[in-house]
């Protein structure tokens, strides 16, 4: 997996790519929460157009950004989900917890 | 394939990295077999969250401990014929597995974990763990289509 990081004014947008999994989820934590948290940044996206694949420690590495960005006033945003991505997140009945859109236009706009 | 419908044998070890092999050999093997992509995501879903439950549990995060994987093409009974499924049985050393502690919670309950139990019970048609000889044994099935088999098949 490898993640690269976008700065836009007040957003921050992950590119992440490969697999999230037990061995690679915890980078995935890790960034998330520096930019939610320790950064304190409003807005951060992430563009999985390229995760292949997302396993339940994934799943819990998004889980945990958004409860941090929830309780620091931020937002967690979703965009380009593949079917790998959206099953995990439809499995875990979380597809309705997570503000998700197809492309980075719609994810940017306010 | 042999008589014993034996289609690969697996020897890994308890390395987070080990994974995505795995996973890619297992993914190419259901497609082989016939079973449609989404049935092949779900079966690689649930094998991989069952290697992660054994790393992360069986294990306690210790790499370098042997965990066994075999696949086999077996024959099943439903509504009484005869059908085709794809057994994944995995064999670790790990200490025994508390299986109320990995039965997931209510999905209402949105939280980090706790996920991986419930993930591998959706992807498949039967569930079965044991403990054998000191050794924590789990047995998948996936059938091609179709309702639960008849376990013990």
């Amino acid at each position: 997996m490898q993640i690269s990081a976008r700065r836009l004014d007040k957003t921050t947008i992950f590119d992440v790519t490969g697999d999230v999994d037990l061995a690679t989820s915890p980078e995935l934590r890790k960034a998330l929460l520096h930019e939610l948290r320790d950064a304190r940044i409003p807005r951060v996206i992430l563009n999985l157009k390229a995760v292949r694949y997302m396993d339940s420690s994934g799943v819990a590495s998004l889980v945990e950004g958004l409860k941090v960005s929830r309780d620091s006033g931020a937002k967690l945003i979703l965009y380009g989900l593949t079917p790998s991505v959206r099953e995990v997140l439809q499995l875990s009945k979380l597809l309705k917890i997570f503000e998700i859109y197809e492309n980075e236009e719609q994810a940017i706009s306010p | 394939m042999g008589r014993s419908g034996l289609l690969l044998k697996l020897e890994l070890q308890s390395n987070p990295e080990m994974l995505c092999v795995v996973r890619h050999a297992l993914a190419q093997l259901a497609e082989t077999l016939g079973f449609s992509r989404a049935e092949c995501r779900a079966v690689v879903l649930a094998v991989d969250e069952a290697l992660t439950n054994i790393i992360r549990h069986g294990y306690g995060g210790e790499e370098g401990h042997p965990i066994h994987a075999s696949f086999r093409w077996i024959a099943v009974r439903r509504d009484g014929k005869h059908g085709r499924a794809l057994e994944i049985v995995l064999e670790d050393s790990g200490k025994k597995i508390d299986c109320a502690k990995l039965c997931g919670r209510p999905l209402e309950d949105v939280r980090p974990g706790g996920l991986g139990m419930h993930f591998i019970n959706e992807c498949m048609d039967a569930v079965e763990f044991r403990r054998k000889l000191g050794r924590n044994q789990l047995r998948l099935i996936k059938l091609l289509d179709g309702p639960k088999p008849e376990m013990g098949a």
